[in-house]
């Protein structure tokens, strides 16, 4: 029988079945970063349970880490106890830790792949809900609760219902300046917040298959912000080649061995999903989000949108996003004025987004009363970008250049914005106070971030660079 | 895991969809390692901007200071994975979350820690929150995990569905882990096959 690449992998990590019909699944990679680590390090040592597969654990300090330079533990003192326990458990359970200072410390869902330490087929899980993002290299991640991240360390498996299947299938040339970004924003639009509850997600179509593999998991990451429970695209010859050489995968002859198997991870002709979308993306400009959730988007020649226009179960969440926004109906969304903009984040913080930012900002300036920030995904992109120069071109307009972590995403580290601001970001969630209280997030592209913080309104990137704005 | 057997509590509606866990609990400025989670349910809506308790915001209501069963809409706990939007539940003792649907990982989340996530079919659901409205506080509802109904002031019983295995979990207070770890043969035996088919799922090592 025609099966999805879904299946087989769910097949092939299939340990069992629990007493209460639970499939468990057995976890390849588990990463644990220090927000919810020591929770779970302070249950096991109660509980008198080991960590079954410390070697197969890594862990990382991104969510409360500050991004100035210099920084250390005390830098943003909320997050000092955190990381030191996230110290101690790892030590003392001998796990690898990318510790503060550590040069290839990051945001988990950067780092893993970029090392190699998720790999094609592999499970992967992460008490994080952004974990699917290394579904771009092919790998099925699972987001989860510190309850269920304990239970990992002491089993290395899940204990999970299977879920649904999805395709989504994305076809069309991308046009100019339009990215995975946009492309999310607008399928998660088309579907809602929670269009993919209960699914995993399988990105095909010619879409997917032009893009560079750091934007299959800028894709993959915003799937939860359609309510997936996993999403992934299978991988493929750009896939292999960017993974080649990464230090913690398969080397020599394994690799090739290794190769041979995951060339066979696709889904078959024919299988059959639960559901299938598709969405054309050849027609599709720049897109940004104006409201509170992440499905209230627009391209970026539109307009707030009336809601007379809406079906009534999204009505209602659009008239209390009108206001916490400060926006009207009918409100052309290009011009707005902003205060703040940041570029970063899981969705958003690898080197070609940091290029594609840095294209457009060379040469221009950030407008006058603009904050803007560029905060890398792990150490190991900040410093590539250095070599490429990307730091001045950000410093010589005006950006503060950050060191590496989660930071204005969730304002776990300290950074956010003051009450009342106006924030174009390339973070994953424009929910109510997130970014700091009353501060009214857009979610956009590294372009459209880096346009609106040249020109000081929300812009669109084709028209700063063409001249005409 | 604290077992769930029967939840008597005032009911309280929160009349929205997509409740998100940064709005349930807000990863709040000044936190600790030891954080009171009781202090965190709701904490910014909650709140006025002056910082003063909001007495429109329906937990702060008299009548709902004490609600130990909510009533909501569609895909509650949407967002973050973080266990602190069920820890504070429990905190407050709310032991039931009856809801359109809920978000995938807060549910799990629920399960987890001995909070009941009911789902009723829209239909039944908007009746139940129309019926909360109505009785304001005024009586507290019974929910009864081992016969699946609702019971209480202003109605009739209402049957509630919910997977025979998850139901088990909740009654017996089931140690997740212990529960795993009976079939820790069968993970190594995996792990053996593994090592063998697929070697480098197996290893995770820095080649340098």
């Amino acid at each position: 029988m025609p099966r999805t690449l879904f299946d087989k992998i769910w097949d092939s990590h299939l340990v069992g079945q629990r007493a209460d019909d639970r499939d468990l699944l057995y976890i390849d990679r588990h990463v644990l970063h220090e927000l919810h680590a020591h929770h779970a390090f302070t249950a096991l040592e109660k509980q008198g349970r080991a960590i079954h597969r410390p070697d197969l654990t890594f862990a990382v300090q991104d969510h409360t880490v500050a991004t100035k330079a210099g920084r250390d533990d005390n830098t943003n003192p909320t997050g000092t106890a955190f990381l030191r326990a996230m110290r101690d458990g790892t030590r003392k359970n001998g796990i690898r830790l990318f510790d503060i200072d550590d040069p290839e410390q990051g945001i988990s869902h950067v780092v893993a792949p970029e090392l190699g330490i998720v790999l094609p087929g592999a499970t992967h899980a992460v008490p994080d809900s952004h974990a699917s993002t290394v579904g771009g290299v092919g790998a099925l991640a699972f987001g989860c609760g510190t309850s269920e991240m304990t239970h990992i360390l002491a089993t290395q498996v899940m204990a999970l219902k299977r879920p649904k299947r999805m395709r989504a299938r994305l076809d069309g040339r991308l046009g100019a300046h339009v990215s995975a970004k946009d492309v999310a924003l607008r399928l998660i639009a088309e579907l809602g917040v929670a269009g993919g509850r209960g699914y995993v997600v399988e990105y095909a179509g010619s879409a997917v298959r032009a893009m560079p593999i750091e934007q299959r998991m800028t894709l993959c990451n915003l799937n939860i912000e359609m309510g997936g429970r996993s999403g992934f695209v299978a991988p493929d010859d750009a896939t292999f080649a960017w993974l080649a050489g990464r230090p913690y995968l398969p080397q020599g002859a394994m690799w090739d061995r290794a190769l041979d198997h995951w060339r066979l991870l696709t889904t078959d002709d024919d299988a059959a999903f639960d559901r299938e979308v598709t969405l054309d993306c050849g027609a599709l400009e720049p897109q940004i989000t104006w409201g509170t959730d992440p499905s209230q988007v627009v391209g970026i020649s539109g307009r707030v949108p009336e809601p007379a226009a809406m079906d009534s179960s999204r009505r209602a969440a659009a008239e209390g996003a009108f206001a916490y926004m400060g926006l009207e109906p009918g409100t052309p969304l290009a011009g707005l004025p902003v205060d703040r903009v940041f570029i970063g984040s899981c969705t958003n913080s690898r080197l070609p987004d940091l290029e594609v930012a840095a294209a457009v900002v060379r040469g221009r300036r950030v407008a006058d009363g603009v904050v803007a920030m560029v905060v890398p995904g792990s150490s190991t992109v900040k410093r590539e970008a250095e070599a490429a120069g990307l730091d001045r071109v950000f410093r010589d307009a005006g950006f503060f250049w950050g060191e590496s972590g989660c930071s204005m995403c969730a304002g776990g580290n300290g950074d956010r914005g003051e009450p009342g601001e106006r924030c174009v970001s390339t973070t994953n969630r424009n929910f109510e106070n997130r970014q700091g209280p009353k501060v009214r997030t857009h979610l956009a592209s590294p372009a459209t971030a880096a346009a609106t913080a040249i020109a000081g309104r929300i812009a669109d990137v084709r028209q700063l660079l063409s001249g005409a704005a | 895991m604290q077992p769930f057997t029967r939840h008597t509590a005032i009911a309280a509606p929160l009349l929205k969809d997509d409740i998100n866990t940064d709005q349930i609990a807000p990863i709040r400025h000044s936190r600790s390692l030891k954080e009171d989670y009781k202090i965190t349910l709701f904490y910014r809506a909650r709140q006025r901007d002056d910082g003063s308790e909001d007495p429109e915001f329906v937990l702060n209501k008299p009548q709902f200071r004490n609600a130990g069963i909510l009533v909501t809409g569609h895909n509650f706990g949407a967002g973050s994975s973080r266990e602190s939007a069920v820890w504070s539940m429990i905190a407050n003792d709310i032991r039931v979350i009856v809801a359109k649907s809920f978000a995938d990982i807060y549910r799990e989340n629920c399960l987890q820690n001995g909070l009941l996530p009911i789902v009723l079919d829209p239909e039944e659901a908007e009746a139940f929150i129309a019926r909360v409205v109505r009785v304001n506080g005024e009586g507290p509802f019974t929910v009864d995990l081992v016969t699946q109904r609702i019971s209480g002031p202003g109605g009739a019983d209402i049957a509630f569905d919910i997977a025979a295995a998850d139901r088990m979990r909740l009654i017996e207070g089931l140690d997740d882990i212990g529960l795993t770890l009976k079939q820790m043969d069968d993970i190594v035996h995996w792990e053996q096959r593994a090592a063998a088919a697929q070697p480098w799922l197996q290893t995770a090592k820095d080649s340098r």
